[in-house]
């Protein structure tokens, strides 16, 4: 349907909606061109636009070599300081645990986001309880919103149990990239009719930048006015093409221009930088102003543990990113601050290490599962001929176990 | 030379990008590291990357960039990495690649081919595993296409990207390296849209396609009866004459298929033997699917697909009637 007014029935349900977007309407920013636009000068020459005509800057706090002025520091009580350190250090070493056991054959497909501890832990420390939160590779995020080690381990076994723990905690990994872009800008619209204070955030990559999907979720979070954070993580790799071949577009910050949608760039190997950006962006949200923000980071290991970078990157420039260790750049922070006296750093790892150990013990206890549970949440009520299918192979498993030759349930992955 | 089914799919694209310059291949990931199951392995090395194109993360610019490729004169081969992420490329092969000549009226027409990895079983991420033939079996003009032998796979992707219209090129992915044989070296074509008899038998016919013919193949062995086995090949347009001489002169029919049981091609193949063999049935036509349920992640998705035992009981039912 195509319409120029809002002078259409609709369910009283809606009818909240139609009030704020005729509000919307009502209240354009007075930065808003007039229509049709007046051309400012008459004559001359065709000019372009360029995008280098524009200027992106990137938010950084503490260089790569530790120099910060003090002043730009986020006031964060030391306790939070070291929060941050923390949750960086649990994230690197949930990590190379994850990847040890899938070469164990103890998992199936995994996606490391090791190199990325600071854009994910900078940004996710800013989120409240409440904010919806859709994420890709940065699925660490959220063990800062109380998702245990052991659910994360379930989920990389391939077991649906999982992922109710995550949606109670208001997020959810998408696997087909860019997809959960229209959910972030979805839920923020049900934020903006409830008036709720509260955001919706989505992670996503540079990859995820050249999806329609991903397009179409910034142009509607723009024309709606929606309480959403667009936060991309440029970690330089869709699994094998460089960002560089990705784009023509020399950042992806300026994407967001083209809707409307003010925009960060910031260095995501820099964990202050990155959570004073979307703190501040955050605040913007709230107001229904969509930000987005590009932090740029690096993927240290393979797309998946399927995945053999050698074949499209040379040790040379994952070196260069290995020195660029956002973990240390942190650690140099807090020692020039007196911070660093309250963390023991064997210590933070000793205790990441074994609270794993104790998430993959109850996660060992995970115990087969019926075939009902494949066919439970398909809809609210199981249709007659969902039961019917169910029924019949329950039936099937009675008169023929040599079927269990073929069926491998795999809680342990 | 003997080779598997993705040594296969790499066999038939370097020859047919060496015998015409029109053929173009591209798709995520396909150049410099090959593709993820190497099946572009060093086409880049041969061809060059005027030819061999790694694109940015678009399936809805892979496949409709494909097209107006096609319509251009070129034979555009793409690949999307998993089927599970062809669905917002959908638009492209419903609202134009399917529709190109018969939109312009023969003026124009799209000579192009979309491959891509299907089906469960191989460990993989949510989305990773689907196989929804049925939906794109749907759409007119759109040739449906899923082999399950290696030679087969050569022949029928070399006459896919030779056809003048488009194909879907559906690869059994679990099949991938799971057996070689044999292959044709060189110029090597299968026909599209024939079925191929893979045993003769004259009382049960059972009809698969893809990663479904082992099971079902070997579901018939040691059978008490002799079962012919009908390997679909092309989905759409159907060879449904294959389909129906057979369960005439059998009087018993089982359709197997991986994808969900409503709206599969099991029904429209149940539907074709109800308008030309009816009166010849012995017994009800069986069906063995997967079911109507998202494939479970992988700790349970080897319930979801058919199995032996499973086409075995549907054969046995068959033949006890």
């Amino acid at each position: 349907m195509c319409t120029d007014s809002l002078d259409f029935d609709l369910p009283s349900v809606l009818l909240v909606a139609k009030d704020n977007v005729q509000r919307r309407m009502a209240n354009k920013r007075s930065t808003d061109p007039p229509i049709p636009p007046e051309p400012a000068e008459y004559g001359g020459e065709v000019k372009y636009l360029s995008q280098s005509n524009v200027d992106v800057p990137t938010h950084q706090l503490v260089t790569p070599d530790g120099t910060y002025e003090k002043d730009a520091i986020p006031a964060l009580d030391p306790e939070s300081f070291r929060d941050l350190y923390r949750w960086m250090v649990t994230s690197r070493v949930f990590n190379r645990r994850m990847v040890q056991m899938q070469r164990r054959g103890e998992l199936g497909t995994f996606g490391s986001n090791r190199g990325q501890e600071a854009s994910i832990v900078g940004s996710a420390y800013t989120l409240q309880p409440d904010d919806w939160m859709f994420l890709g590779r940065a699925w660490t995020a959220m063990f800062i919103r109380g998702v245990s080690m052991t659910d994360m381990i379930l989920f990389w076994r391939g077991l649906e149990a999982a992922q109710r723990s995550f949606a109670e905690h208001n997020s959810q990994i998408a696997i087909s990239i860019g997809s959960h872009l229209p959910l972030a800008t979805g839920t923020a619209w049900g934020i903006d009719i409830e008036g709720e204070d509260t955001v919706s955030m989505a992670y996503f990559g540079d990859g995820a930048t050249s999806t329609g999907g991903t397009h179409e979720a910034l142009n509607l979070a723009g024309a709606l006015e929606l309480p959403v954070l667009f936060f991309c993580q440029n970690n330089q790799y869709a699994i094998s093409m460089p960002f560089s071949k990705q784009t023509k577009a020399t950042t992806i910050a300026q994407k967001a221009l083209a809707y409307g949608i003010d925009a960060i760039r910031v260095d995501g190997q820099d964990v202050l930088a990155v959570y004073d950006a979307v703190a501040n962006a955050r605040e913007h949200v709230r107001r229904g102003e969509p930000v987005f923000v590009e932090s740029v980071t690096y993927r240290l290991d393979a797309h998946t543990t399927s995945d053999d970078p050698t074949r499209y990157r040379d040790e040379e420039e994952e070196a260069a990113w290995e020195e660029n260790d956002p973990i240390e750049r942190y650690q140099s922070f807090l020692e020039a601050e007196d911070l660093w006296s309250g963390i023991d750093h064997d210590a933070v790892v000793a205790e990441a290490e074994d609270e794993f150990d104790a998430a993959l013990r109850t996660a060992n206890e995970f115990e087969e599962r019926s075939i009902d549970d494949v066919f439970r949440y398909v809809y609210e009520k199981l249709p007659p001929e969902l039961q019917r299918q169910l029924a019949e192979y329950k039936a099937l498993l009675e008169e023929r176990p040599e079927m269990y030759d073929y069926i491998e349930q795999r809680p342990k992955g | 030379m003997q080779a598997n089914i993705v040594e296969a799919v790499n066999d038939a694209l370097h020859t047919e990008m060496a015998a015409d310059e029109r053929v173009l291949v591209f798709g995520e990931d396909v150049a410099k590291s090959g593709g993820v199951f190497r099946a572009t392995d060093e086409l880049l090395d041969a061809f060059g990357s005027d030819r061999v194109v790694d694109t940015p993360l678009s399936e809805i610019a892979i496949v409709g960039g494909a097209t107006g490729l096609a319509m251009y004169g070129y034979r555009p081969v793409a690949e999307i990495q998993f089927s599970g992420f062809l669905p917002p490329a959908f638009d492209q092969l419903v609202t134009n690649a399917s529709r190109i000549r018969w939109r312009t009226r023969g003026e124009l027409s799209a000579s192009m081919v979309v491959r891509m990895p299907y089906g469960a079983g191989v460990r993989a991420l949510e989305h990773h595993s689907e196989s929804l033939e049925g939906s794109y079996a749907h759409v007119p003009g759109l040739r449906v296409v899923a082999p399950s032998t290696p030679a087969d796979t050569k022949g029928l992707l070399t006459s896919a990207i030779r056809d003048p219209d488009p194909v879907l090129f559906m690869e059994p992915k679990r099949l991938y390296r799971s057996f070689r044989e044999d292959v044709p070296e060189g110029d090597y074509t299968v026909p599209l849209d024939e079925a191929v008899v893979r045993t003769e038998g004259s009382d049960v016919t059972v009809i698969a396609w893809g990663a479904m013919m082992p099971p079902t193949l070997e579901a018939t062995e040691n059978l008490d009866a002799d079962a012919e086995v009908i390997d679909l090949r092309t989905i759409s347009p159907m060879d449904t004459e294959t389909v129906v001489e057979s369960v005439q002169k059998t009087g018993r029919a089982v359709v197997v298929h991986e994808g969900p049981r409503s709206g599969g091609v099991g029904s429209d193949i149940v539907a074709c033997i109800n308008d030309e063999a009816l009166m010849y049935l012995e017994a009800p036509v069986e069906r063995v699917t997967g079911f109507d349920t998202p494939v479970p992640l992988l700790s349970m998705e080897d319930y979801y697909f058919p199995h032996p035992p499973q086409i075995r009981a549907s054969i046995e039912r068959a033949l006890s009637v």
